[in-house]
């Protein structure tokens, strides 16, 4: 008879049967068993964090970065409850966590015992699926399902709710079983006739466009590679979303930034005029759409998508190709070969009055920001920031607000994996323990959290974490003192009532971290931020950078709410030629 | 311009009524997921019906009439394929002549003799069977079309009608062929 192992022993054997190096928890009596058994299982190595919703985001990261799913282990009640907020915005974003959890004895199940909740009625709508282990013969099958569920088709979190009892009680422990096929969750159910049609699409367009995705950076290093071949053998421009940023070199000439609410005037007003708009992993958030009704109205539409529910929820397309992108990719740039081998020479005259009304749309320079000698613009500092590290192979992750739009627009990647941000749930605080997780995945490589000073103290917690672990994560905070997306708002359709979004009693950053035993750095104006940004680089610890900004400064380009692709708001330069020549007044 | 974050709604397409069928693991919480699905994205339950179909394989049918434009019926359609332990999903137009539906309701009918039997004359052509019988009450089944027991719920409030219980619309397609 084969050896029985407790439920704890089998918890760490399914880890290590899934190559699992870290998990991010804190532990609490409703899985202390677990944390028991941690000390015999030299190759996992635990992180602490300072709060569970820390646990949930640092896993993010850690996931983000590496394209491995995050092990997030947490107890209870509270500790459940508080790792709902990562769930959530990983089922958003669609990042592959198993989060372990707690529960009371099966015995006390329903009884209001202490630090009980229904974390599996909890978490039921922020996961892919959860389960409540109720039997120790069932631990080990679930605990693989589990990753297999969080990691194929769409990624997203999981949780495994696993009473205290059943953590003691033994059974034998079953190994993970290779599945022959994967069900039928993961979903590849295009074929060549679809991807025939693309090409016919693509053959007649005048005016084609790229809109791409995170889905391109969750299909794995190959797809970004594979995007850059595709957009190489066709001459089409494109464009990316938020979390798309980095499958496509944000420098290359075929590049139109990002599209979107403070996408750049040239990608928006190319969405709206297309003749095809080819979707590669990307979802018409509403963010990027902006009035339905009136979205890119002359387009025939391509959506590639891995999840089948992504088509036609928000936009009806013409032409759904239901795959990973990668394959898709693959063989759409296999078959143009075959048929077309000099597709984008020939294709060149054809849609080169396209690249021209592109090119009159991209002279509006719809980043440009008027600069200052006195004052740090937050655009600047960011541009600054790109400029000093540039060679370096950064890492970025961002709060939510102003600061992580200038991010997206300044900051220019070029490689995936790169930028871990908030989009779908937008969670203040994420960037913070995000940046843990990553430090944690790539110890050697430079990781910076550009953070606004609101967004970070909703997890300032975290830095502890970082200086516990040696993590020189770098937290570039541009400090304006207002909630500044909020203050944006309020002054562009609050009639400037500035209710609650400015925090009157601001810690001390540099003294804050001092107090953490990390390093503080402040940068005052715009002459000393050089040498600042380079001192900070050059510190081998985690660093608060505390970057005193304008504080009135707004986020353009926007496309007001409500308005369509072409109308969008341009920044105070435009505003003051247009008041002059009076054109362009349809923009506002 | 709007003072929203959000969008304007824009135009809102037909509604149909449709009957989704889903075939489930019969397992803990299945229920609240499909349920939570529906309430969560914001689409309509008119009726559900749910019972274990298969004790063998722990499979579970879950019938519901819904209604919604053609792209929410897809969605819900796609959604509900996403859950794990859903196996396959169903979807039949209520027009849909090659489909049958039926309800059960109990009705409880109290009254003298000659009113309770003038009301199970009125059920007499929804397979009405008395299950229970006092001096005073019928205890009535009848199976019919959702509309039809709408009705009769309606028109036997003078004759009696003191209690209803119905169980939702289940459906299954008429001929040899199963849905795969």
């Amino acid at each position: 008879m084969s050896k029985l192992s407790t439920g704890a022993e089998i918890v760490f054997k399914c880890l290590e049967d899934q190559n699992v190096e870290f998990i991010f928890g804190y532990p609490g009596g409703a899985v202390l068993p677990i944390y028991d058994e941690l000390k015999n299982h030299s190759s996992i190595k635990h992180i602490l964090v300072r709060h569970e919703q820390g646990a949930g985001h640092a896993a993010e990261g850690y996931a983000r970065s590496s394209g491995k799913p995050g092990v997030v282990l947490v107890t209870s009640g509270p500790g459940a409850t508080n790792v709902v907020t990562a769930l959530t915005d990983a089922y958003m974003d669609s990042v592959p966590l198993v989060c372990i959890s707690g529960q009371v004895p099966t015995h006390l199940i329903g009884t209001d015992a202490f630090q009980e909740c229904d974390t599996t009625g909890i978490t039921r709508p922020c996961t892919k699926h959860n389960w409540l282990v109720k039997d120790i013969k069932d631990l080990s099958k679930i605990i693989h399902k589990a990753f297999e569920v969080a990691t194929t088709g769409r990624p997203g979190p999981v949780l495994v709710d696993i009473p205290k009892d059943i953590q003691f009680q033994k059974t034998k422990y079953s190994k993970p079983k290779k599945e022959k096929k994967l069900n039928g969750k993961r979903n590849n159910s295009f074929n060549q006739k679809d991807i025939d049609e693309l090409i016919k699409l693509m053959s007649k367009a005048n005016k084609p466009i790229f809109y791409t995705g995170g889905g391109v950076i969750n299909s794995g290093p190959k797809a970004s590679v594979l995007l850059r071949e595709l957009v190489d053998a066709t001459g089409f421009p494109i464009t990316s979303t938020l979390q798309g940023l980095g499958s496509f070199p944000g420098d290359d000439n075929s590049f139109l930034g990002m599209l979107g609410m403070h996408g750049t005037y040239e990608a928006n007003n190319a969405m709206h005029d297309c003749d095809l708009m080819i979707n590669i992993g990307a979802r018409f958030d509403d963010r990027i759409t902006g009035k339905i009704d009136e979205f890119s109205p002359k387009s025939k539409k391509v959506h590639i998508d891995i999840d089948p529910s992504s088509i036609n929820k928000n936009v009806k397309v013409d032409l759904p190709i239901i795959g990973d992108v990668q394959d898709v990719i693959s063989l759409t740039l296999k078959t143009i070969k075959k048929v077309k081998p000099n597709f984008a020479n020939s294709n060149k005259q054809k849609i080169s009055k396209w690249w021209e009304q592109i090119q009159k749309w991209r002279e509006k320079k719809s980043l440009d920001f008027v600069n200052s000698t006195e004052t740090i613009k937050p655009q600047y500092a960011v541009q600054r920031l790109y400029e000093l590290t540039k060679g370096k192979d950064t890492y970025i992750t961002t709060e939510v607000g102003q600061h992580q739009m200038w991010a997206a627009q300044h900051y220019k990647f070029d490689k995936p994996n790169r930028w871990m941000t908030s989009g779908g749930l937008g969670t203040m605080g994420y960037g913070l323990p995000a940046a843990v997780g990553v430090q944690i995945a790539n110890p050697k490589k430079l990781v910076i959290d550009i953070a606004g000073e609101a967004s970070v103290l909703m997890t300032m917690q975290e830095m502890s974490t970082a200086v516990q672990y040696n993590l020189p994560i770098k937290i570039f905070i541009l400090n304006n003192e207002y909630m500044g997306m909020v203050r944006q708002w309020q002054e562009l359709l609050h009639d400037k009532n500035y209710s609650e979004s400015y925090t009157a009693a601001l810690p001390d950053f540099v003294k804050l971290a001092e107090a953490y035993g990390c390093v503080g750095i402040r940068a005052t104006n715009p002459s000393e931020l050089d040498d600042k940004i380079i001192e900070m680089l050059n510190t081998d610890r985690p660093v608060i950078f505390d970057c005193l900004v304008d504080k009135q400064e707004n986020c353009f380009p926007m496309i007001p709410s409500g308005k369509p692709h072409n109308q969008m708001l341009l920044g105070p330069k435009d505003q003051e030629q247009n008041k002059i020549t009076g054109k362009g007044k349809t923009l506002v | 311009m709007s003072k929203s974050a959000y969008s304007t709604p824009g135009k809102k397409g037909k509604f149909d009524r449709h009957i989704i069928v889903v075939w489930v693991d019969n397992e803990a919480g299945v229920l609240a997921r499909v349920v939570g699905l529906f309430s969560g994205r914001g689409y309509n339950i008119e009726s559900l019906a749910v019972a274990e179909v298969d004790a063998k394989l722990n499979i579970s049918r879950i019938t519901i009439v819904t209604t919604g434009t053609p792209q929410v019926i897809d969605q819900i359609k796609l959604q509900l394929r996403k859950l794990v332990p859903v196996h396959k999903v169903a979807d039949f137009k209520r027009k849909d002549k090659n489909v049958i539906f039926k309800e059960m309701a109990l009705f409880k009918l109290v009254g003298n003799i000659s009113k309770r039997k003038k009301a199970f004359n009125a059920c007499k052509k929804y397979n009405a069977v008395i299950l229970d019988k006092t001096n005073k009450s019928y205890v009535v089944q009848v199976t019919a079309l959702r509309r039809e027991i709408d009705v009769m719920s309606k028109n036997l409030k003078k004759l009696g009608l003191v209690s209803v219980s119905r169980t939702g619309a289940v459906a299954m397609t008429r001929g040899a062929e199963i849905f795969k």
